[in-house]
């Protein structure tokens, strides 16, 4: 964030679970700058407040690895493209995917889990 | 505990660990491809939007020692000549077999498009339009990886340790990221593709899940590292306006394509007075021009977000709209209007010259153990050229592949779960939480990636890497010790941030004992307390680990008198 820009905040509302949790949503307030991503946010919120959030991302920012999808005030949307937005935006898990827990989703094809490969071991 | 077998066994799969395991399962072997993202989705390959260089002469008369003579000399004199080699003189057959995989790399008039970017003397860069290349090449070899049935292709796995017994490697052992449990691997050689380090440095531009493992894994299993302290600054990575969807190196192709004028603050152009000669046309070389942005920006001259102006306002929309196409529009969508406005640029850490040591069947000292592409140190010397670093990844890859399934195939696996025994206990006790400090991995990673940009970046002084090395010791051996790990059971990512912090830490005590022990100035590695290049010091640095204390020794730097063995 630059030095001077005009701090203001955002409301950033996220789904939280996991299969063995009851599900809920949490509310965080966080730095908002002109411009910023979502997933922007959700990595401040992780190394600020709450760093059991669980989120996914590699190539952070460019739109190549496609691990950061989530419902983004309920469209499908790269978290790392996604704009951040006044006053509030709500993050939710991809609602066709097996939620893993929070944002994280069973994304991973069949063949390249774990499982498979156990299945197949002699 | 889940344990399973193989004979080679690839930690990344990026451009190297997926053509190793292409070229293992060639050559008979049975491979395990794992990935702590997602398969040929991680890692730096996909990030690369630029070019690819080898010498094919398609464009013009080219040959490969050419390409080598320019990698050399980018490289300060600090290349290992023999890995240097092999890369430009095997480059070229990987770029036609990546063709008739389909990489569908740009042509024109019946052949494939080559440019010249910084620091080649002929124009042998390819790519794939529009700033694709990383996606298509990764995409090319992912489809040849899932066609492959000896290949078992594993995602969201860490590898956290390298097996080794009686100083052969026997296996691995891994966390699965979204169970949370303990695997273990046995195999007969196993490869590290894991990348590079970007991840140690506040300001970065390549996939954000590279930490160093790589390295890290090497030296625990006895394996020695090499030019530590060369890691690779991209001078004009994207600082402002705020850009979402697209990596921040994506303005070097503009550069070559349309030229481009760098402007200090004070919008005047500035390279020529360090020596670069830029003028419209982008021949500066990566180091010299970093050099010249932080030096604008030290003298007060920077753009507001501490680098300098990139800017395309002389160039006709029409043009800019031909050379790069839809980007444009990816660009308005960010509010970034070329036409209209320049961008703010500035060094990031790039990429990582140095790395595991490993000889020209990219084996380490450690029987059965071998790296591929930007893991392995030396072929770029103190300095990369534009467009290396994928070919590194194909051809290292390959020679990793065929030599790793080689010795797998000859070499009965002596598999003991004893030898694992100490790392899957380690990570079976981060499974019951801890309640410690209040500072938790993700946070002492914060603070080390400061301290590292800061102290260890593109200019460097002896105080700095003094102060830097004390906090690094300290973080290793007190807070690391005491950090607070939730006891959440599913993707819990405060144990996949320790293992990851555990490698950054010793990756980083790495790179800063090379760092403080080169006393000069010479490519990527830029101390401000020692201005130019001691000939004395033309010598590269090998790390290693000796009863848990990381050593640093001077070795000669391999000339290229060698005979190669051709795969």
């Amino acid at each position: 964030m630059s030095k001077g820009a005009k701090q203001d905040t955002t409301a950033l509302r996220v789904w939280r679970g996991c299969p063995d949790q009851q599900e809920r949503y949490d509310t965080f307030h966080v730095p908002f700058e002109e411009g910023m991503s979502v997933l922007d946010a959700l990595c401040w919120v992780r190394s600020h407040v709450d760093p059991s959030l669980a989120v996914r991302y590699s190539c952070i920012n460019a739109n190549a690895c496609k691990t950061c999808m989530a419902l983004v005030d309920g469209e499908v949307e790269y978290t790392c493209t996604a704009r951040l937005k006044r006053p509030m935006v709500t993050v939710e898990p991809l609602p066709k995917r097996p939620v893993i827990r929070d944002l994280v989703t069973d994304t991973a094809p069949e063949e390249e889990k774990l499982q498979g490969a156990v299945r197949e071991a002699p | 505990m889940t344990h399973l077998s193989t004979d080679v066994l690839i930690v990344g799969a990026g451009g190297a660990g997926m053509y190793a395991a292409i070229v293992a399962a060639r050559s008979g072997a049975s491979v395990l491809l794992l990935d702590k993202s997602l398969v040929g989705r991680g890692g730096a390959t996909i990030m690369a939007q630029m070019t690819v260089a080898a010498a094919i002469a398609q464009q013009e008369p080219d040959h490969w020692t050419l390409h080598l003579a320019d990698t050399i000399e980018a490289g300060r004199g600090m290349c290992n000549e023999e890995l240097s080699a092999i890369l430009c003189e095997e480059g070229p057959a990987r770029i036609l077999e990546m063709d008739e995989w389909g990489a569908r790399w740009a042509r024109e008039e019946g052949h494939i498009k080559q440019v010249k970017a910084p620091g080649h003397s002929r124009c042998r860069c390819c790519y794939v339009d529009f700033l694709n290349t990383g996606p298509a090449v990764a995409a090319t070899l992912r489809r040849q990886v899932s066609n492959m049935d000896a290949i078992k292709r594993l995602s969201n796995i860490a590898v956290t340790d390298i097996v080794v017994d009686g100083g052969r490697t026997v296996g691995a052992v891994g966390l699965e990221l979204v169970s949370g449990d303990v695997i273990t691997f046995e195999a007969g050689a196993v490869i590290l593709a894991a990348g590079g380090l970007t991840k140690l440095f506040r300001r970065n531009s390549a996939s954000t899940n590279m930490g160093g493992e790589a390295y890290a894994l090497a030296l625990r299993a006895g394996a020695e590292l090499v030019d530590m302290e060369f890691v690779q600054f991209f001078p004009i990575a994207h600082l402002a306006p705020r850009l979402v969807g697209m990596d921040p190196i994506m303005w070097d192709p503009f550069r070559y394509k349309l030229g481009g004028k760098l402007l200090n603050g004070n919008f005047e152009e500035f390279i020529h007075s360090y020596g670069g000669s830029d003028a419209g046309k982008y021949t500066t070389v990566r180091d010299q021009a970093s050099y010249a942005i932080l030096k604008e920006v030290e003298a007060g001259r920077g753009s507001p977000h501490g680098g300098v102006y990139l800017d395309f306002r002389h160039v006709p929309e029409l043009e800019l709209r031909q050379a790069v196409g839809p980007v444009i529009d990816r660009l308005l969508t960010n509010g970034i209007d070329l036409t209209k406005m320049p961008v703010e640029v500035g060094p990031m850490a790039h990429y990582h010259m140095g790395g595991v040591r490993v000889n020209s069947r990219m084996a380490t000292r450690v029987p059965g153990l071998y790296a591929a592409g930007e893991a392995v140190g030396g072929a770029n010397g103190a300095n990369r050229l534009s467009g290396n670093a994928i070919t590194e990844a194909f051809v290292f890859g390959k020679r990793a592949g065929r030599f790793a399934a080689e010795e797998a195939l000859r070499t009965k696996s002596a598999w003991n779960a004893k030898y694992a025994a100490e790392e899957v206990e380690q990570a079976r006790t981060l499974r019951q939480g801890h309640e410690g400090s209040d500072v938790t991995p993700v946070e002492l990673q914060g603070e080390l990636k400061d301290l590292m940009w800061e102290n260890v970046g593109p200019f460097r002084t002896g105080e700095g890497l003094a102060k830097a090395l004390v906090r690094i010791r300290e973080m290793k051996h007190r807070d690391f010790a005491d950090l607070s790990i939730s006891r959440e059971k599913y993707f819990n990512l405060d144990i996949q941030d320790w293992f990851e912090l555990r490698a950054m830490l010793t990756t980083a005590e790495a790179v800063v004992m090379a760092a403080l022990a080169r006393n000069e100035s010479r490519g990527a590695h830029q101390r401000l307390d020692f201005s130019g290049s001691d000939a004395s010091l033309l010598k590269n640095q090998v790390l290693e680990l000796e009863n848990g204390r990381l050593t640093a020794s001077w070795a000669p730097v391999v000339c290229s008198s060698v005979k190669v063995e051709p795969v």
